[in-house]
């Protein structure tokens, strides 16, 4: 009888505790001196967690969004929120705070992150995209057209997907001209029929087609954005998209 | 508890909430000050009532003064044609200690944050861009932090302020900086600066 509690309380006594590499998502104030981190890791998906002393000047040079730190997550219990202590992996601060266009792209695809995912599910195929593109922030010429797969990725990973193999209607594989709002796959322009301006355009660069114009990226922008707002925003309960996304597309529409 | 007790137990309580300051050393401080009643207690007291009655935010730049125009706007030695635009007061005041600056400044109260829901409109941008038209200021220092909010808000300031010069403070090294100490994106940023020697 009396050894139950004793194994009950040695259970509860160990920490649970895990390490992996994750990027910052998002950093917020607690208290005077620690911060509430959200990283994106491979193995656990996004985790928020206390940093003490997070404020403090060595910390949060390191505690940038977009940042691959180290972190080890250590709680009392599953449903704790959690402490993490971090090491610096890379910093992407240099390459973000460049220029303007890195910066909307950062804060578009942290806050696109906050946004859809849920806390402590993981979703690896994103996670290395989302690191791959980080990886691409300064770079101008490249990073539109990776962030434009990036959001069909995210959409895939999350169950909206656009499926633009074939016509929905016909089954052509060939002359698909438009999407369908409401099953994301793709139609032909035979098969829209009457319908067609019901329907979004296809953009060739959803198909991996044309030059990838960043006037061409923007099109497809629209498109993917029709469906993270009508589809995984609604799953959401009607969250709105973060404003970020749209101060992209804006600084986007101004160079293009 | 006595009443007597109670009291002193409120301004425990009180100054435990100060930023720095938790219950042992609220109650540390509190001591101290009754024991220095005539020197410190009475006269502090009196001065927390004063700026409790006159403290104000200028309503030109949002400096914390007793006036509703601050002395550094009121002043026309200030008046040399540039606005330094810092997040908050504690920056303003970091830069008058260091007496380097002698215009103006515009306290914006934030940073931009798409993850926080703060956007233009919930700092004093506008007012910012009325000062500039108003003041004829030839220069606007963005004195932000170096941080992805800061730098945000730092490129939307800019795209805002079309017409008159837009300068930012350096990042790199700082002043006994060592670069063994420093992190990696310091230590990018200071090369990417770098200057002829």
């Amino acid at each position: 009888m009396a050894l139950a509690p004793i194994g009950v309380m040695a259970l509860d006594a160990r920490m649970i505790e895990w390490r992996e590499e994750g990027a910052v998502l998002r950093v917020r104030k607690h208290g005077e001196n620690a911060v509430i981190l959200d990283v994106l890791t491979e193995g656990h998906g996004r985790v928020a967690g206390v940093v003490r002393g997070g404020t403090g000047r060595k910390l949060s040079a390191i505690l940038q969004p977009g940042a691959q730190l180290d972190v080890t997550w250590k709680a009392r219990l599953e449903e704790h929120l959690g402490a993490f202590t971090v090491e610096p992996i890379r910093s992407r601060a240099a390459q973000s705070m460049g220029g303007r266009l890195a910066l909307a792209g950062l804060n578009a695809v942290t806050g696109l992150l906050c946004f859809a995912l849920p806390e402590r599910e993981a979703h690896p195929p994103l996670y290395g995209r989302s690191v791959q593109l980080l990886d691409l922030l300064g770079q101008d010429e490249l990073w539109p057209l990776g962030y434009l797969r990036w959001e069909l990725a995210l959409l895939e990973e999350l169950g909206f997907g656009l499926d633009l193999s074939s016509c929905a209607v016909t089954g052509a594989t060939e002359g698909l001209v438009y999407v369908s709002p409401k099953s994301g796959r793709a139609v032909s322009r035979t098969g829209a029929g009457e319908w067609a301006d019901r329907l979004l355009p296809l953009p060739p660069v959803l198909l991996r087609q044309g030059a990838a114009s960043t006037a061409d990226i923007l099109e497809a922008l629209t498109v993917t954005g029709h469906f993270l707002e009508h589809h995984l925003a609604a799953s959401l309960g009607d969250k709105p998209v973060p404003e970020a996304r749209a101060r992209l597309l804006d600084l986007l529409r101004r160079s293009a | 508890m006595t009443k007597a007790t109670s009291d002193i137990e409120d301004l425990i309580d009180l100054m435990a909430r100060l930023p720095g300051l938790g219950p042992r050393s609220a109650r540390r401080a509190v001591l101290h000050l009754i024991k220095k009643r005539g020197p410190l207690l009475t006269p502090l007291a009196e001065a927390m009532a004063r700026v409790g009655t006159t403290a104000r935010e200028c309503l030109n730049c949002g400096n914390v003064g007793t006036a509703d125009i601050c002395d550094i706007c009121n002043s026309e030695k200030r008046a040399n044609g540039q606005i330094c635009v810092v997040e908050d007061v504690a920056d303003l005041w970091a830069m008058e200690r260091a007496a380097v600056f002698k215009g103006r400044y515009h306290v914006l109260g934030g940073t931009l944050s798409a993850l926080d829901d703060i956007g233009p409109e919930d700092l004093r941008i506008p007012k910012l861009k009325s000062r500039v038209a108003s003041e004829g200021v030839t220069e606007v220092i963005l004195a932000l932090g170096a941080t992805v909010d800061g730098q945000t808000t730092a490129h939307y300031i800019a795209d805002e302020l079309a017409g008159v010069s837009v300068t930012s403070l350096a990042q790199g090294v700082p002043v006994g900086g060592e670069l063994d100490y420093l992190d990696d994106g310091t230590i990018t940023a200071a090369l990417n600066a770098r200057k002829q020697f």
